[in-house]
């Protein structure tokens, strides 16, 4: 009997040891290397910002200008509200005092400058795509942006969600912290679009089912699912022909990622209305890429829809 | 007796003809079928596919404002879900703004309506309207 105790509790504290050595940020996250970048390029800086969408979350609610990343906007989820935090470049509530590499690992491994871990509301899951060069250029456009003060709310999380250690252990099942690899086999315009679709435009973040975790469901990848904010749905965008956009033509893609039209002259609304307020802005060069990659985009019907998914979760 | 039985009967027929065609749920899906119709026509020209035709660029904003003024009755209490709709809750929480929009979006019609003397007058005046659809599709609309 005794035995077994010890046994017990040697095991417990074994596991208990894995996990904080498995979900240790350092461990899961290796700092990509920095320190020989050229200087960063603003302007290319500023065409990530857009299409990354980084203001539909930081900006301050309330206002009109989209630049004053104060943060502070509410995101319902299924495992509680969180807070886009300030991310001006104000030395005190911002990310002001940061260094390149601290954004870089941010950004690729949704680690913090003290060495915790994000949740995947912040969608590095995506961003992690981008290159440290980039990054580094996104950096410097930010830092141009007017500093603003005030920090937003602190996440109102369910437990054991509101244990950041966690998502150590959510990122060994689910995170590839790799950056993006152009396949040489296809076009350039086709990895362009493969890039800021799947990278900073993070598409698939919203139009893709989850599992209970909250983990995209690599099989249905941007075939649809319920919308992450608990309101509606969001459509399938592969190329399946009834359920997806398969009868889309690539100029049409890219005039909805233009100008919200769909090709009946409907005009999308809930929240990718904000994304095309994004993609309004970029060139028509970097549309039609995106079309072209959304065009290659195998066929996969919608799965079917979860009733209550979000209550069940 | 017959007399009666038959303005009964016709009475009948009128008002069944009248409840299938106020569907609220199926009668503002077409009236914005109609504004997306317009749209087509407007977008055509804007973009040079069409030549620019004075008259039909009224009947697209006259589409407009007059689908604008009927929508505002279209939202009844009991119209929330059924048939398909895409209209968000938010529509009869914030009655007040969701009829703000409408009257925003019909008022900027008249007025790109009597700016639009030529090709570029429209251009502008229809991209300037044309901003209120995805406006009001993220806050008042929602896909299920
Ligand atoms: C879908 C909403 C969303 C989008 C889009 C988004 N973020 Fe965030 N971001 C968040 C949330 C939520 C957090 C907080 C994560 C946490 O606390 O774990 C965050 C955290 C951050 C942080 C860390 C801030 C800190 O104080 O530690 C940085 C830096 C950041 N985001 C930059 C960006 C950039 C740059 C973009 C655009 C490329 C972007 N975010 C787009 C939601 C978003
Ligand atoms: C914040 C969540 C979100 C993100 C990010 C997002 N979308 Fe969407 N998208 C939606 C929603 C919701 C709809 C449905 C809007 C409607 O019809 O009113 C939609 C609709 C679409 C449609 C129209 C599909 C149809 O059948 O009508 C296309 C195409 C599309 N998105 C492509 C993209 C691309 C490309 C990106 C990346 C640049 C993207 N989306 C990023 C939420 C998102
Ligand atoms: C003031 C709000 C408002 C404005 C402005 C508006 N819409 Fe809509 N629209 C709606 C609502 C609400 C629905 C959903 C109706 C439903 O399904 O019950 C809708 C639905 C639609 C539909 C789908 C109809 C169907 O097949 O079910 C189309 C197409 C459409 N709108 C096109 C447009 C276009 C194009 C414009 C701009 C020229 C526009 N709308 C402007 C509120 C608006």
């Amino acid at each position: 009997m005794r035995r077994l105790l010890i046994t017990l509790v040697v095991f417990i504290l074994l596991g208990l040891g894995g996990f904080v050595v498995l979900t240790d940020p350092r461990v899961v996250s290796p700092a990509p290397e920095i320190g020989t970048l050229p200087a960063p390029d603003i302007e290319n800086g500023k065409v990530l910002f857009t299409i990354g969408g980084c203001a539909s979350c930081h900006a301050t609610p309330g206002q009109d200008d989209r630049l004053k990343l104060g943060g502070g906007l509410a995101l319902a989820s299924p495992f509680g509200t969180f807070h886009a935090p300030n991310i001006s470049p104000h030395t005190r509530d911002g990310i002001g005092n940061w260094g390149v590499q601290d954004f870089v690992d941010a950004m690729a491994t949704g680690t913090s400058p003290r060495g915790q871990h994000y949740y995947p509301a912040f969608p590095y899951t995506s961003y992690r795509l981008m290159p440290p060069k980039a990054l580094a250029d996104l950096f410097a456009y930010i830092r141009t942006l007017q500093p603003v003060e005030g920090r937003a709310p602190d996440h109102q999380l369910a437990f054991p969600f509101n244990i950041r250690r966690l998502v150590g252990g959510w990122k060994l099942l689910y995170f590839d912290g790799s950056p993006f690899r152009p396949d040489p086999s296809k076009s350039e315009e086709w990895n362009r679009g493969a890039y800021l679709v799947q990278g900073p435009g993070h598409c698939a973040e919203c139009h893709s089912s989850r599992n209970r975790f909250g983990a995209i469901i690599q099989a249905t990848r941007f075939a649809g699912g319920p919308d992450p904010e608990g309101k509606g749905t969001v459509p399938n965008i592969t190329q399946h022909e009834e359920d997806g956009i398969g009868k889309w033509s690539k100029a049409e893609i890219a005039e909805l990622l233009k100008t919200g039209f769909t090709p009946s002259f409907d005009n999308v609304g809930g929240s990718m209305a904000a994304v095309i307020r994004n993609t309004s802005q970029l060139s028509d060069a970097d549309r039609l890429a995106m079309a072209e990659f959304l065009k290659s985009l195998p066929a996969v019907p919608s799965p079917p829809k979860p009733k209550a998914a979000q209550a069940t979760n | 007796m017959i007399r009666v039985a038959l303005v009964a009967a016709c009475l009948t027929i009128g008002l069944s003809a009248v409840v299938a065609q106020t569907n609220p749920i199926v009668e503002r899906q077409n009236t914005m079928k109609s504004i997306g119709a317009a749209t087509r026509d407007g977008a055509a020209i804007a973009k040079g596919e069409a030549p620019f035709d004075a008259a039909k660029v009224q009947a697209i904003f006259k589409t407009y404002s007059d689908s604008a003024k009927k929508m505002a009755t279209l939202f009844p209490d009991g119209s929330q879900t059924g048939d398909k709709t895409t209209a968000a809750p938010k529509i009869w929480e914030d009655q007040a703004g969701f009829k703000a929009s409408l009257a925003k979006f019909d008022s900027e019609a008249s007025a790109a309506s009597a700016a639009a003397t030529d090709l570029a007058s429209f251009r502008t005046g229809f991209g300037n309207v044309t901003k209120n659809c995805g406006t009001c599709h993220e806050t008042y609309r929602v896909k299920r």
